[in-house]
């Protein structure tokens, strides 16, 4: 009954979505105000039935009912009850009930608070998201229903992809989808302005949190994802190029563009058609993600369900989203009036030079994503990695770093390069001295030199902005400035000394053998069988020693797991402040020795340290912003209560 | 106008990008890569015989007029002690199985056919995987289908299964036309 329940709330979720698009659009005619006034209501409605749905999703995975196609296909009744509850997610249609459940929860929200915008954008706004939503829901109840019952029930589950099996798994995806369902709601945003012809400072204010929070989101989700990937899978590397990786990468660059433009229409009401259109590809590249990753056409390491008619699906999905907002965009750029003009010497300026890199490496990326799809269609196969990448996107980030290093000194509107000029020679003196000594002392190649000299540049400079201002009485938002552009400066830091100075060994130790990997001693103390719940494991017990020190203990697994049957390496990572020994253990060779492979890795925590710094400033922001208008709404309610009480 | 004109443009790409989408959906994936010595002749090659009690294998021995099912494995390989059994099921079914033995020694050998049984007639010693790289076998175990002319037929790839011997019967029967 839970399933049939769940359901039927589904059900009834869509056709309020219905009900909100079609009462959002006649709402807009003389005389359609009852109408108008339904469309708030079925959106709350709708997030309250779609949320009962997905709790009753993890109940049936909870309970591990076997009824349930979905969880005898993806659970098992062994597994821990984390991953019990984390495997409704873990799988497409349990993931594809999580993404609309998460939109239907943020329609509700800005059905329920958000009065700042005129009335007629706010319903154009809410039937763009009911229209998005009802696709969602189509392809949810047609194509991918997670409720769907097997008889006769199996005796037990499939399992869950073992490497899927982890504390990550349970936190990535969901983490993404709200990055990808914030952008959805700035979509909409962009697509209600866009009808009701309403680009103004307030749209990008009202827009702004919802992209700052896709946007914390989506950076924590890659964060989060690229150290997964670096502990889990095993290999030692933290970016893979992957076109699933890709896939979130894309929307990250839109959105990072999407953030800065809004702010210069929310201050000073410039880059209006530029924002609408940034606010359309956001969204756009989550969903052409969503659609590379799920139909299967590029080969990849994340192998979801793949299935073409829920490939033929999405892609309608995307023909009709995409294309329809491109097609109103084109009927009605031209409409919307041209915002405030700007110095090219100036913030905005330098925010524009700055969209312009973002967009740069979003095409680079989308390109080189694609382009094995391109060749294929010509019968040739190919496969892009990081020789590509690497240095094209390079090429334009590292000027853009330079920009965003000099572009939070410079006023709005218009600046005189002579009242900046101190602070560009103190930054450009840090860098240079940066390349000097590292160029001198460790001889670098060239990316990793400029790489760490960039770094040294944008570090200084974030907390530039800071100066000679007061900073007890700093805005919130600017802290979230600084600390996310030092955030930068930090990964970038870690991704060059990795790329530099990491030391690999691969090696056969017997027992009692000593591998020496940079300044690290490695023992290979004894390898014993270990058994967990359900896998068993070869598990190496390393005595490792730096620089002669004391010896740190770690255990990495080489395990075997039962349902399904596969064999996974659990690497042990030893972290100190200035980088992190990575072990894998893997099968024995021939002559009874064990493969050990070593890595030491240069302050290559940095990389996700400065992920989550870039993430805790676009927090900070996020309560700056969302404190502000709440103090607004308190003040505004005082003065009408006030108001009220004088009238009497 | 400007803004109409350029976002024509990127209306056009993303016309683009949708038919492409659309072209890759309408075809099968297939991710496997195959050697492209299938329709060709089996190279030149001579390998001595692996374990005493069976005798090595030429190009030669494949051209003597019957199809056979040629077995690239290795005594340390997993996946080919679980396709044991169906190798047995094909030798006993009439199927003359010829292998080679991957980077491997007598001694590993012998363990491993006396735990699953040795269903081949000849096994050639490849002891630098100059036979496997030659053929276009990029892992073990792999199966090759080979005519009695010495042309190469067809390539299983990974263990066979038990759904898959009555594919591979009919591939050797067909081989004999």
């Amino acid at each position: 009954m839970i399933a049939e329940f769940g359901l039927a709330c589904l059900w009834l979720a869509a056709s309020l979505a219905a009900l909100q698009l079609v009462a959002a659009s006649l709402g807009q005619r003389a005389g359609g105000e009852t109408l108008a006034s339904v469309v708030r209501p079925a959106a709350v409605v709708q997030a309250l039935l779609c949320g009962v749905a997905f709790l009753m999703l993890l109940w049936v995975f909870a309970r591990t009912d076997l009824s349930v196609l979905l969880v005898a296909e993806n659970s098992h009744s062994e597994k821990p009850m984390i991953y019990k509850i984390a495997g409704a997610w873990g799988n497409h249609e349990g993931s594809m009930l999580l993404w609309v459940t998460i939109m239907a929860l943020a329609g509700g929200l800005i059905a329920l608070i958000e009065h700042r915008l005129p009335e007629r954008t706010m319903l154009a706004t809410l039937g763009a998201q009911a229209f998005v939503g009802l696709g969602f829901y189509a392809f949810l109840l047609f194509a991918s229903n997670p409720f769907a019952r097997i008889s006769p029930a199996p005796a037990e589950g499939n399992g869950l992809n073992p490497l899927l099996q982890d504390i990550g798994l349970a936190m990535h995806p969901p983490t993404l989808y709200m990055g990808y369902v914030g952008l959805s709601i700035a979509f909409s945003f962009a697509v209600g302005a866009l009808l009701t012809r309403n680009v103004t400072p307030d749209f990008a204010k009202v827009m702004r949190p919802w992209i700052l929070g896709a946007w914390i989101f989506l950076t924590l989700g890659i964060t989060a994802g690229s150290y997964w990937a670096y502990y889990e899978l095993g290999w030692g590397g933290w970016w893979f190029w992957d076109p699933v990786e890709n896939a979130s990468l894309m929307p990250w660059l839109a959105a990072t563009a999407l953030l800065h433009s809004a702010s210069v229409l929310a201050s000073r009401d410039a880059l209006r058609t530029w924002t609408i259109m940034l606010g359309v590809i956001a969204f756009s590249m989550s969903m052409i993600g969503t659609f590379l990753v799920r139909s299967g056409i590029l080969t990849s390491v994340h192998a979801f369900a793949v299935d073409p008619t829920r490939g033929t699906f999405i892609l309608a999905l995307l023909a009709i989203n995409i294309g329809g907002a491109l097609v109103l965009f084109a009927a009605r750029a031209n409409t919307i009036a041209e915002g405030e003009r700007f110095a090219p010497l100036s913030r905005e300026g330098a925010l524009v030079i700055n969209n312009v890199a973002l967009s740069a490496v979003l095409g680079i990326v989308l390109l080189g994503t694609l382009y094995p799809l391109v060749t294929e269609a010509f019968g040739v196969r190919v496969s892009v990695g990081p020789p590509y990448f690497n240095p094209v996107s390079a090429a334009f980030v590292f000027p853009m770093l330079l920009v965003l290093a000099v572009g939070p000194l410079l006023r709005w509107r218009r600046d005189r390069f002579a009242r900046v000029k101190p602070a560009v020679i103190a930054i450009a003196a840090a860098g240079l001295v940066v390349l000097l000594a590292m160029w001198l002392i460790a001889g670098l190649a060239l990316f990793p030199l400029l790489g760490v000299s960039l770094a040294a540049v944008v570090a200084v400079a974030a907390f530039l902005p800071l100066q000679g201002r007061s900073l007890k009485r700093l805005p919130l938002p600017v802290w979230g400035m600084a600390i996310a552009h030092f955030g930068v400066a930090v990964a970038l830091f870690g991704m060059s000394v990795d790329t530099a100075f990491t030391v690999e060994k691969l090696s056969a130790a017997g027992v009692g053998d000593m591998v020496e990997v940079g300044p690290w001693q490695v023992r290979l103390t004894a390898v014993e069988p270990v058994a967990g719940p359900n896998w068993t494991a070869l598990e190496g017990r390393l005595s490792a020693s730096y620089k002669g020190g004391a010896g740190h203990m770690l255990a990495p697994q080489s395990r075997t797991f039962w349902a399904p049957p596969q064999t996974t390496s659990e690497s042990a990572l030893l972290t100190r402040w200035n980088g992190q020994l990575y072990t894998v253990v893997g099968g024995a060779t021939q002559d009874g020795r064990w493969q050990l492979r070593l890595w030491w890795k240069p302050f290559v925590t940095f990389i996700w340290f400065g992920g989550l710094l870039i993430g805790l400033g676009g927090l900070l922001a996020l309560i700056g912003r969302v404190s502000v208008d709440v103090r607004r709404r308190v003040a505004t309610r005082r003065i009408a209560a006030r108001r009220a009480e004088t009238a009497r | 106008m400007k803004g109409v004109r350029w976002s024509l443009w990127v209306l056009a790409a993303f016309a683009a990008l949708l038919g492409l989408f659309a072209l890759q959906l309408s075809r099968p994936k297939n991710d496997t890569v195959e050697s492209a010595m299938i329709g060709q002749p089996m190279p030149q090659f001579a390998l001595p015989p692996a374990i005493e009690q069976r005798p090595g294998l030429s190009s030669a021995d494949l051209a003597d007029g019957t199809p056979h099912l040629v077995n690239v494995f290795a005594s340390w390989c997993v996946p080919c002690a679980a396709e044991a059994p169906q190798l047995a099921e094909l030798e006993r079914r009439g199927a003359p199985i010829v292998a080679v033995a991957v980077r491997d020694r007598p001694e590993d050998l012998a363990a491993f056919f006396n735990r699953y049984g040795n269903p081949f007639s000849r096994i050639g010693a490849d002891n630098v995987r100059t036979v496997q790289l030659l053929i276009g076998s990029s892992g073990v175990p792999e199966t090759f289908v080979v005519d009695g002319k010495g042309v190469i037929r067809h390539q299983h790839i990974g263990e066979i299964r038990p759904e898959d011997v009555p594919d591979l019967l009919a591939r050797l029967r067909d081989a004999k036309r």
